[in-house]
């Protein structure tokens, strides 16, 4: 069991030195993760509402939203209360696998 | 739209042409695995119309998917409430399958299954085919228990007495029947004992109706009539509506176990309390998995519910039939919902592709539930979780700590909700 440094969500600088790339006996494991998300945020990270896309955002940056919605650092109406369901290790490969999408 | 424009594609479909010009689909090439096979989707839902797209996308094509579908058209329940209170019409909760042929190479056929040959692997049809499955995925939602409302076991009875339980024509029904109500009559939802389909649904619901009357007809009242001992969902939010915002419209009486009705004058029956007579009674009868997942043998909880194996969603006891949505066996805190029912379909169209290419399914299946209720036209109430798998209790299990309610309605929330609705419709069938 690999080990993911412990997050300090609110430290910003520290976010940007974690580079974990877990990866499980899944190949499509990141791709599994990210369909969790589509109801809200579209098919493949590509929104066709108000809510924000995600694909072709940086893994970095979905990374930190993420560990602050769960730190309670960003106020939210539902996110902090679903980002507080994923581990780390998990966040780090749905942020990783939105990263890599096209952007449309 | 076009009937003829449906049959038109459904005919390219079954000729081979909708999978051939299809091959293109955009994906990544390595998803797929090489899977190739037959599998067949009973019912175009929340569950169905999202699996079978997913694994449409999934296998690149590879995988040959047909959904058994008698409805031309997907209505959706969630938001369906809406059209009850009069901001939205039915055409607003209405999509087209059309993208999921002309789109995914997803081939519709717009019938009823009626049986299920589990040795031979076929699904019978009530327009008398044949359709052979590697795979059979049913996500039949939900058939009614009118043997608990022994009065309502016939047509003209249903016709009178509606549950808009199903969105569609019961839907507009009961709007009629609401707009037809002269100002200070009594509208009364009946809720079955859970589980059900959609826990926050009933309670959604009278908040649309009191909506309506509050601007229509000031005078009339709504009545909520639970067979469950408290408000089984988002109880102090609804409650805190009925207190405030629907003062003197709404009253809530719990411990209300429907026993029969008296369709000439609308009177509900209970085993303990006194009978109440409405002008509009709205009975949401008990419920059990539909009547296909009976002929395919994989009923297997309470003689009502289907045990599935929650990293496949196969059946615990037929190979090779998985079943999803409202009619499964819930594990501990998932809801019967829309959303759910989709995020089954993704867990399990991931499986189904994996295994119709020789690979192992994911160990780590992870499920969502984010679930909006509108108390008026504008403001919403949210409940969300997140469901992980436990691989010694073999089970999806709520993630301690995550999850929860709105800490009040908001027009915010109301925004989200329709972006869900538009995000997930999208998610299935476009």
């Amino acid at each position: 069991m690999r080990t993911i440094p412990i997050v300090l969500a609110a430290t910003v600088a520290a976010l940007g030195a974690v580079h974990a790339t877990a990866q499980g006996s899944d190949p499509n494991l990141g791709r599994s993760l990210a369909a969790t998300c589509a109801t809200c945020h579209g098919t493949n990270g590509v929104s066709v509402g108000e809510v924000e896309s995600l694909a072709g955002k940086p893994k970095d940056e979905i990374v930190r939203k993420m560990q602050d919605f769960k730190s309670g650092a960003k106020p939210a109406t539902v996110m902090h209360q679903l980002a507080k369901g994923y581990s780390d290790e998990q966040i780090q490969l749905v942020a990783g696998w939105f990263a890599a999408q096209k952007a449309k | 739209m076009s009937i003829q424009r449906r049959d038109f594609l459904q005919a390219l479909g079954a000729a081979g042409f909708g999978t051939a010009a299809m091959s293109g689909l955009p994906g990544c090439a390595t998803m797929g695995g090489g899977a190739g096979g037959k599998v067949v989707v009973v019912g175009g839902g929340y569950g169905g119309a999202t699996a079978a797209k997913h694994i449409r996308m999934w296998s690149d094509g590879g995988v040959d998917v047909t959904v058994v579908e008698p409805n031309p058209e997907f209505i959706s329940c969630p938001v369906s409430n809406l059209v009850l209170g009069g901001s939205k019409q039915i055409a607003d909760v209405t999509v087209s399958y059309d993208n999921l042929t002309k789109r995914h190479g997803v081939k519709m056929v717009k019938d009823m299954a009626t049986a299920v040959d589990t040795d031979k692997r076929t699904v019978r049809l009530a327009g008398g085919g044949e359709l052979p499955y590697d795979r059979l995925i049913l996500s039949p939602a939900i058939d009614f228990m009118w043997d608990k409302v022994p009065a309502l076991d016939n047509a003209d009875a249903q016709a009178k007495i509606l549950h808009a339980w199903e969105a569609g024509a019961q839907t507009v029904a009961l709007r009629n029947q609401l707009v037809a109500m002269a100002d200070g009559g009594v509208y009364a939802i009946s809720i079955p004992v859970a589980p059900y389909r959609c826990p926050p649904g009933p309670y959604e619901r009278a908040c649309q109706v009191a909506w309506y009357f509050k601007r229509a007809k000031p005078k009339s009242k709504v009545l909520i009539l639970d067979g469950n001992g408290d408000v089984t969902s988002k109880g102090p939010l609804f409650k805190k509506a009925w207190a405030e915002e629907y003062k003197g419209i709404v009253e809530y009486r719990p411990n209300h176990v429907l026993t029969d009705v008296d369709v000439a004058t609308r009177t509900a029956k209970f085993d303990v309390q006194d009978s109440v007579k409405a002008d509009v009674l709205n009975v949401v009868p008990p419920q059990r998995a539909a009547a296909i997942a009976r002929s395919a043998g994989v009923v297997t909880a309470n003689d009502r519910w289907c045990e599935v194996d929650f990293l496949t969603f196969e059946s615990v006891k037929v190979k090779n039939v998985h079943i999803l949505g409202d009619a499964i066996q819930i594990a501990m805190g998932m809801p019967k919902s829309g959303h759910m029912a989709n995020q089954h379909a993704k867990v399990c169209a991931a499986a189904v592709v994996a295994l119709l290419s020789g690979q192992a399914p994911n160990p780590t299946p992870v499920l969502t539930n984010t679930c909006y209720s509108f108390i008026t036209d504008k403001d919403v109430v949210h409940v969300c979780s997140v469901h992980q798998y436990d691989k010694e209790k073999k089970t999806m299990l709520p993630v301690p700590g995550s999850g929860g309610v709105s800490s009040a309605m908001s027009e915010v929330e109301g925004r989200y909700a329709f972006n869900w609705a538009k995000n997930i419709w999208a998610d299935m069938l476009a």
